[in-house]
């Protein structure tokens, strides 16, 4: 178990850099409540911290639209940080990622259907669900997309790399046809609504709707944080962990779960915010390699971290104007997925 | 008796004039108004309230001064604190305006936020104004403005009514390769098209769809319909007369293409008396016979 003995030196420096991480992402999060288009004074920001019928209107800004936007970008960047780190563990690829592989659109396809089909065919489950009805069908759509690209993906028992990519293609170009279907059929108000889904925003969050799908989440990131040691022994290979005592179907299947619920939250609440979660991994595992003690954590502090950095930018750059946030996530992420591609080139075919 | 009826009426007389001054001290509070909608804008500045207004959305070009004013961005894809920023106490917000999420931030930080009606009508036009001149306490600018806009409305109307034919529109919105968007059914386009007294040849769909230029040559149209900037897309008048599918129509072999502003056309603001009565007479003469 090389993996138990790790040097002494080697395990400071990942927790130094856990705790650089929740450093900055400290910082973020108070410059998140700070910054804005709207000025707002160090005290208003105290002040709104704590409830009170009796607040300025500067401090209920922050209460009412700059801290639910905080929880929320703090819980869809960990969820897509540490599902897209969990992923690329279970499917042995470096290029797993939520909306590469097609989970997301499969949750962004279910939510169009919740959003344009639901009162007219589900009437009954839209008033039982209420405001979990879009996580919910969100969950249902993602589950469904990663069971399907599990199943095209496994030849022989491993993991094809390039099965994997050309299924999460194949997945993605019909949940897309799906949707352009869909925003034919919808009314112009739906067709707002699901244009929404594709570009991804943090924007829409009221404390009302942002309760459940935090709950979902924070469950989501926990549990698939307790699964680390589990992924380093799967690491070595499907068989070799069986010998080693690992339940590996039951591990698939709860990180098949965990995915599915944590990023059908994340697009049912923010839309699809893409290669956050490849690139949060990725740069976790350049400084400190491959082992999920740490780049789970890692990737869930990260991927806050940068989800938190690209609402910056997108509430303020074009102020009083907003941006979409996916549209920056991807612009960004896009030239960095091309660079890993060039790197695991040789790797993956 | 007559002395205590003109008693009384000295009495109300007084209380009268009491209101008046009440109601004259109320005018007198400015408000710091977002407005969310072209026609929104125009409306309070055809009230003479413009300056109360701290902010508009992108669509609100019309008129030329209101460009100065700090832009939101498109009203249908709103930021809450962007608009927050400009520390505004009345929004006025078409029905359409959203995502309805963030108008409900802006509401839940104590911001006043008045939804009016965006539907493609006279009635609605004045009900607008009705709305906008009560929250914004300048009843009789309103009732001005609507009585003024009901005279021009029925004026258009009987001009209209007078032209007696019923011809055929297709209201292209706009362009992708080789097939047009048409405006169908519950658009502004199809209202307008039905206020100008012609027949939308789209009129079987439901809102804006794909028409491909076979069924748009098929349906033979007397006159094409785009705004200006779809014009400007698709090459101007010349290329639309001369597509292969859309040359046979009648439409294009007298060149009756009438493109206009998008707002001017489609907004239902209180331009929309002058914009029906020249549609209405572009769709019947523009072109190489009026030339």
């Amino acid at each position: 178990m090389s993996l138990r003995n790790l040097h002494e030196a080697q395990e400071r420096s990942r927790r130094i850099l856990l705790l650089v991480l929740a450093a900055m992402l400290s910082v973020s999060s108070f410059l998140a409540l700070a910054v804005g288009p709207v000025p707002i004074g160090a005290g208003d920001i105290w002040a709104a911290l704590w409830p009170s019928e009796d607040l300025s209107r500067d401090a209920q800004i922050v209460q009412q639209i700059r801290l639910p936007r905080l929880i929320l970008g703090l819980c869809v960047g960990a969820v897509l940080g540490v599902c897209g780190a969990a992923l690329q563990g279970l499917f042995r690829n470096p290029l797993a990622d939520p909306g590469i592989i097609g989970v997301s659109s499969g949750a962004a396809l279910a939510a169009g259907l919740v959003i344009v089909t639901g009162n007219t065919f589900a009437s009954g489950f839209m008033e039982w669900a209420g405001n979990y009805a879009l996580p919910l069908g969100a969950f249902a759509g993602s589950m469904i997309a990663i069971v399907s690209i599990y199943a095209l993906s496994q030849r022989a028992g491993t993991t094809s790399g390039a099965s994997l990519i050309l299924a999460g293609i194949a997945i993605n170009a019909m949940a897309g046809a799906a949707l352009g279907y869909l925003t034919f059929l919808s009314s112009d108000n739906q067709l707002r609504q699901l244009t929404f889904w594709t570009l991804g925003s943090l924007g829409r969050i009221t404390w009302d709707s942002l309760v459940p799908v935090a709950v979902l989440m924070t469950i989501a990131v926990a549990l698939t944080l307790r699964k680390a040691a589990a992924l380093n022994t799967y690491l070595l290979g499907e068989r070799e962990a069986g010998h080693l005592g690992l339940n590996v179907e039951r591990m698939k299947k709860t990180l098949i779960v965990l995915g599915a619920l944590g990023v059908g939250s994340a697009v049912a609440v923010s839309g699809i915010i893409g290669f956050v979660g490849l690139a949060a991994p990725h740069i976790i595992r350049l400084f400190a390699g491959a082992d999920h003690r740490i780049v789970l954590p890692g990737s869930a502090l990260l991927g806050a971290l940068l989800v938190m950095c690209a609402d910056l930018i997108a509430r303020t750059a074009a102020a009083p104007a907003e941006l979409p946030i996916g549209v920056l996530t991807s612009a960004l992420g896009g030239p960095f997925f091309l660079w890993l591609l060039g790197r695991y080139r040789r790797e993956l075919f | 008796m007559i002395a205590i009826k003109r008693l009384t009426g000295a009495a109300l007389m007084l209380g009268w004039g009491l209101m008046l001054v009440v109601g004259a001290s109320a005018q007198a509070e400015p408000k710091r108004v977002v407005a969310l909608g072209g026609e929104i804008t125009e409306i309070v500045y055809q009230l003479g309230a413009q300056d109360q207004l701290v902010g508009r959305d992108t669509t609100s070009t019309y008129p030329e001064a209101a460009n100065e004013l700090p832009d939101v961005g498109y009203f249908r894809q709103l930021g809450a604190e962007g608009i927050l920023s400009l520390k505004p106490d009345l929004i006025l917000a078409t029905a359409a305006a959203g995502p309805p999420e963030v108008l409900e931030q802006i509401a839940s930080t104590g911001v006043q936020v008045e939804k009016l009606p965006s539907e493609h009508s006279a009635e609605s036009l004045l009900e607008k104004v009705a709305r906008i001149a009560k929250v914004l306490e300048i009843p009789e600018a309103g009732d001005k403005l609507a009585s003024s806009l009901r005279q021009q409305l029925d004026e258009a109307s009987a001009s209209i009514a007078a032209m007696g034919d019923k011809p055929k529109v297709l209201f292209i919105i706009g362009t992708g390769g080789g097939d047009v968007m048409a405006a169908g059914e519950e658009t502004a386009a199809n209202s307008l098209i039905k206020l100008a007294g012609a027949e939308n040849v789209f009129a079987d769909h439901k809102g804006y769809k794909t028409m491909s230029l076979e069924s748009a040559a098929v349906a033979a149209p007397d006159a094409i319909a785009l705004m200006e900037h779809t014009l400007k897309a698709m090459g101007g008048v010349d290329k639309i007369a001369d597509h292969p599918a859309l040359k046979l129509t009648p439409a294009a072999q007298t060149q009756r293409i009438v493109a206009r502003d998008g707002t001017y056309l489609l907004s239902f603001g209180p331009r929309l008396p002058e914009a029906m009565t020249d549609f209405a007479k572009a769709i019947r003469t523009e072109g190489r016979s009026s030339h």
